[in-house]
């Protein structure tokens, strides 16, 4: 089965990328990966071929998912963080917007554009990862399209006054 | 058998922006995009803003990847106390019962949990594993004083794992000054002299994985369970340092069930 431990390898450059980009926090985001991959592992039997890649990005949406519903339980909580802008590319302006207008998502309309737009998926793929039908996929992605423009038209001001 | 002449709907502009429009219809798109400002600039803005999530994050997929994931390592660690660490933390998920999620993230605009309490555990070890004389302020002959002293000053009942079935005997323990209160750090050795330490402090961080960290003449491993972060250090091998953390692991587990 070198094929699928392989297939696993070189994915997790990739699935670090969206981890990161969902959570936007590196430490978050690596603990997921290594919870998928470890999950992946114990779950070889499981994977009856297809596309691991999918697969992989399936079992690290819903641990991120669990992690949200764990949360959501807690009254008045919120993990958003943008902290870690700083280690890239310095404090752009635009970068920091964009992580702003992802962290205002609803976590599937997140999940699916980053899914679409960061990771190539297609929104079959999309739906597979998700669960749903690919007009919910095509719906989610609206709203997060939506969304990100009216928070970058509506926060690019209050933006220069904080940072 | 599509007409090119039907209107465009707001899901074929999506699915335009994302390459996954039919052939047949891309130039109607194309041809209804020329003629409808207001839809090109909705256009432009999509493709805007895949250009910027791509901008701020494509790169991290070309950083190398750090050896916690290597897959030989996962795959070996997981039956054991990976596995359990990584069960566990799946059962608080569903339970509900991860403290401090929001501390975790609310911390991280500092150095993490993990780095600030691996860094003092490993600056203590680097001090106190070459003092010949004084390595410890109680010893291991008065192990229930030291469980009881070390216990009190933080506030949490300590468990001081017996390491000698791997070959480690209890050199004793002292009270050290944390990054967010009192830290106690208990010292043990092994036949040939060599030095391991653990290192506890109170974090109100969520139960973690155990993580590795390794630096030229020491390396450690972190984890947090229940409240506090446990930081085994040791000379730079990583099975052994491994073999070891998880004999502490299992002992902490078990005398903490008991109570």
């Amino acid at each position: 089965m070198g094929g699928f431990r392989e297939g696993i390898e070189a994915a997790v450059p990739a699935l670090r990328r969206y981890a990161r980009a969902l959570t936007r926090n590196r430490e978050l985001a690596d603990d997921l990966v290594q919870d998928t991959l470890v999950r992946a592992l114990r779950s070889e039997h499981l994977f009856h071929g297809g596309d691991i890649r999918s697969w992989l990005y399936t079992i690290l949406t819903n641990l991120n998912r669990n992690r949200l519903r764990a949360l959501a339980r807690r009254p008045a909580l919120q993990a958003i963080e943008d902290n870690d802008a700083a280690d890239v590319a310095g404090p752009e302006a635009g970068a920091r917007d964009i992580e702003r207008a992802l962290a205002s998502l609803v976590e599937d309309q997140r999940s699916a554009l980053l899914l679409v737009v960061l990771e190539g998926l297609s929104y079959r793929e999309v739906a597979q990862v998700q669960g749903v039908p690919i007009g919910t996929v095509m719906s989610r992605l609206a709203r997060a399209r939506l969304q990100i423009k009216a928070y970058l038209d509506g926060e690019r001001p209050a933006l220069r006054r904080i940072k | 058998m599509i007409d090119q002449n039907l209107p465009v709907t707001e899901e074929e502009l999506h699915a335009y922006v994302d390459g996954e429009l039919a052939p047949d219809r891309r130039a109607a798109v194309e041809t209804w995009l020329a003629s409808h400002p207001e839809d090109a600039a909705r256009v432009a803005q999509w493709r805007a803003q895949a250009d910027a999530i791509r901008a701020r994050f494509g790169m991290l997929a070309s950083e190398p990847v750090p050896a916690r994931f290597d897959l030989d390592n996962l795959a070996r660690g997981a039956p054991s106390w990976r596995g359990a660490a990584a069960a566990a933390v799946v059962l608080a998920f569903l339970t509900g019962g991860v403290v401090g999620w929001m501390a975790h993230g609310a911390s991280a605009a500092a150095p993490s949990r993990f780095a600030t309490f691996t860094a003092q555990a490993l600056e203590a070890h680097k001090v106190y594993v070459v003092e010949v004389r004084h390595p410890v302020e109680v010893t291991g002959g008065e192990r229930p004083h030291l469980v009881q002293w070390l216990s009190k000053r933080l506030d949490y009942e300590l468990q001081i794992p017996n390491l000698e079935p791997s070959g480690l005997k209890l050199v004793g323990g002292r009270l050290l000054p944390g990054p967010f209160g009192p830290a106690a750090f208990c010292m043990y050795e092994g036949p040939s002299g060599e030095r391991f330490t653990i290192y506890y402090a109170r974090t109100d961080s969520p139960q973690t994985a155990m993580r590795y960290r390794e630096g030229d003449r020491f390396a450690a491993l972190y984890w947090v369970e229940r409240g506090l972060a446990y930081v085994v250090s040791g000379p730079p091998e990583r099975e052994r340092l491994l073999s070891i953390a998880q004999a502490a692991y299992d002992q902490i587990d078990k005398g903490t069930q008991a109570k």
